[in-house]
């Protein structure tokens, strides 16, 4: 041989791990809820997928070309947060607003703050409280919004059986509701490493307990509310953002229980129906902070002999 | 002692171990680097004519943290010739033709009698850390007695592919106890550990007997998770004591001494023949290589006699490595020789050296929860980028071993061992510049 040969820094193998892959084992771990989705609101559902995905590739793809930055469409980022921000708004949402509420993620909370891995919050969590508050339309009854509001919450007539809750036979956002569509998603996620559980556990745990409380010790009722709104989605699916929650496993703990506890004081105390976005969002804001906080302790950093 | 540390399962492939070691002696043309060590390079004492044995002395080490250099064929040197180190740094090199014969020098085992005699033979022996970083192994043992709690020998061969450690714990035994019992006398070293890996069954059987046959001091096996990096000094220390060594400091400073198995294999042979290190046995693996197994060559082989023997090539490779995939550093081409360090080359495959383009951090944190010293490589590139010296002084990046895990697991692709390596860079240079301004 006497072809020089590649001169590389170690290590000069790799795990295998991609960005891309990882958002193609997260698309395929939607799937559940987005057909879901589709047997429960019927096919406008998709609709209104097709809209927030293309707007957002798209939108993504443009907003590359006009800055000449390489394309980053491929690693399937942009895919997610419209199949995402579609799984969280109501099926009957006017599809320009689908194409806003893209804008809104893709653009201005995404690609402005310097794209994948570089915003601060999570572009269709953003977008869709961005979108609650700008269209009154999406006013969603997110079940059991008007319960918990109303005097008599959780009354045995107003509220759906568990098994309704559990498959999602309720009203809601399109990939909201079924919590069986979506735990089979998020165990995909924990199986392929995509995601540990310490989030999605911790986060529904607090709500649970919480709700135990508020409803006077009454497991059903606090079940009922864990499979109510956007709780399910959010926590295996939003909260578990790598760019916007944190990274270490008590990073994680802080993030979940934070988000969980700001979840019910909206549900129980704010005006808003449904907590979970704002919850995470409010989380996503305080990330960078819970990061520091939670840094892994270097090794033998203080030089201390056991 | 507290969990073990993180880490990554790489892949094994460790099949060259159940293979026959080949040997290589009729080497035509060697080429021996006076720096195969850490150190100061050895100074050349034959010239251009002169005839020389196997064992004869060529590079004689200059000063204590410097190791002597022996011909490793019969025959006379044609020229000594500057050498680009992989370091980069430029050495003089000696080149021997060989006559064929592989001539021995007459040696004679080394009358030993104390401490100071023991340690002028490893000296003697030309023994550098055979693991792969190549400190002179003398200048290792040169310490009071009382200071050594725990001499421990490191067999956990973590990297990929790599079995030469293993063949010599194998095949090589006798020697090794040879060592010890000398190490336990003229240094008073009373507690040996061998370091090995779960997975590492024949050779943990292998080491088990020898320790069951030392009865006047201890020589205990310890079973380490066949986890990468086991063999780092620091995690092997940690796994096998509890104790931790602080960034900056060596292991003596924890009262503990490591030695790579195939080094304390070498102090043996040379204490009972007096024969030095001369030759290597060394994994030759890798995609590209049609038949990977074990070689047994002279020192200052060049790489492509190994590859030879191992029937060629299966196709072209483009990327040469000396030392595992994790850690080994690329060479330019097959005709740089096997120096004493190398346990292993690889010759890897247009498909195996391919390497995805780093695309942007998605913040995942896979890195800062592989780092086996809990750094944070995520924070450390952003600091790099902003060439804020401080800020990598607070992530603690001189702690960094360079092991890859971090740049293995990274799902983006970043270069972040080269990232760390450069901010080390980045700091001595910002240090630098501080002491000129005071």
């Amino acid at each position: 041989m006497s072809a020089l040969s590649t001169v590389t820094v170690s290590p000069h193998i790799h795990g295998g791990k991609s960005t891309g892959g990882i958002m193609r084992d997260v698309l395929i771990s939607l799937l559940p809820a987005t057909i879901a989705g589709t047997v429960i609101f019927g096919w406008r559902a998709l609709a209104v997928v097709a809209v927030c995905v293309v707007c957002c590739v798209g939108f993504e793809a443009l907003f590359n070309l006009a800055i000449k930055k390489e394309q980053t469409i491929g690693d399937l980022s942009a895919a997610v947060t419209g199949l995402l921000l579609a799984l969280n708004l109501p099926v009957d949402v006017p599809l320009w607003q689908c194409a806003v509420g893209s804008l809104f993620a893709i653009i201005l909370v995404k690609c402005f703050f310097g794209g994948i891995g570089s915003n601060l919050v999570n572009p269709a969590i953003t977008a869709r409280v961005f979108m609650l508050v700008a269209f009154s339309s999406l006013a969603v009854p997110s079940f059991p919004a008007d319960a918990v509001s109303s005097a008599t919450p959780l009354s045995a007539e107003t509220m759906p059986s568990l098994l309704d809750l559990f498959l999602g036979n309720r009203g809601g956002a399109i990939g909201e509701t079924c919590i069986l569509a979506l735990l089979l998603g998020g165990i995909y996620l924990l199986v392929r490493r995509v995601i540990t559980w310490h989030i999605p556990v911790l986060f529904i745990a607090t709500v649970f307990v919480f709700s135990f409380f508020m409803e006077g010790f009454d497991a059903v009722a606090a079940l009922s509310l864990i499979m109510s709104g956007g709780l399910f989605i959010g926590a295996f699916f939003m909260a578990t953002d790598y760019t916007t929650s944190p990274y270490t496993p008590w990073g994680k703990v802080i993030f979940a229980v934070g988000a969980g506890l700001l979840t019910c004081l909206i549900r129980y105390f704010g005006t808003y129906p449904e907590g979970v976005s704002f919850a995470i969002l409010f989380m996503n804001i305080l990330n960078p902070y819970i990061c520091k906080w939670t840094k892994r302790k270097v090794f033998a950093a203080g030089g201390e002999k056991k | 002692m507290g969990s073990y540390l993180l880490g990554i399962h790489t892949p094994h492939r460790k099949g060259t171990k159940d293979i026959p070691v080949a040997r290589i002696d009729n080497v035509q043309t060697v080429t021996i680097p006076m720096s195969m060590h850490i150190g100061k390079p050895a100074q050349p004492v034959v010239k251009a004519g002169d005839m020389v044995k196997v064992g004869t002395k060529i590079g004689e080490a200059d000063g204590k943290i410097s190791s002597n250099i022996y011909a490793s064929v019969s025959g006379k040197v044609v020229r000594l010739i500057d050498f680009l180190l992989s370091t980069g740094e430029t050495t003089t090199a000696v080149v021997i033709e060989s006559d064929g014969e592989m001539t021995a020098e007459e040696v004679s085992a080394p009358v030993v009698n104390n401490q100071q005699d023991f340690i002028a033979a490893v000296k003697q022996s030309g023994v550098v850390g055979l693991g792969g970083a190549g400190f002179p192994t003398h200048a290792k043992l040169d310490v009071p007695a009382e200071k050594i709690d725990y001499l421990l020998i490191n067999g956990a061969e973590c990297e990929p592919y790599i079995t030469s450690d293993s063949v010599t714990m194998l095949t090589r035994s006798d020697d090794m106890l040879y060592a010890l019992k000398a190490m336990n006398r003229y240094l008073g070293v009373k507690q040996f550990i061998i370091g090995l890996e779960k997975n590492n069954k024949k050779v943990i059987a292998a080491m088990k007997e020898l320790a069951a046959s030392v009865s006047d001091f201890s020589v205990k096996v310890h079973v380490l998770p066949d986890k990468y990096p086991q063999g780092g000094e620091k995690v092997l220390v940690y796994h096998t004591t509890g104790r931790k060594i602080p960034a900056g400091k060596l292991p003596i400073d924890v009262g503990c001494v490591v030695l790579n198995s195939t080094s304390v294999a070498a102090i043996g042979s040379f204490l009972r023949t007096g024969m030095p290190l001369v030759k290597k046995c060394i994994t030759v693996e890798g995609g590209a290589v049609k038949h990977p197994q074990n070689v047994i060559a002279p020192v200052g082989t060049p790489l492509k006699e190994l590859f030879d023997v191992c029937g060629g090539f299966k196709e072209e490779p483009v990327k040469i490595i000396y030392g595992g995939p994790m850690m080994g550093i690329t060479v330019p081409n097959a005709d740089v020789p096997v120096i004493k360090n190398t346990n292993a080359v690889l010759a890897m495959t247009k498909k195996e050296a391919k390497t995805p383009k780093a695309t942007a951090c998605i913040r995942c944190g896979a890195c800062v929860n592989t780092c086996p010293f809990g750094l944070a490589p995520v924070n450390i590139a952003e600091a790099y980028a902003k060439e804020d010296a401080d800020m990598l002084n607070d992530l603690s990046v001189q702690s960094c071993m360079e092991c890859g895990c971090c740049s293995f697991v990274c799902p983006a692709n970043r270069p972040l061992v080269q990232i760390n390596k450069l901010s080390k860079k980045l700091m001595k240079d910002h240090s630098a510049k501080e002491g000129n301004k005071s």
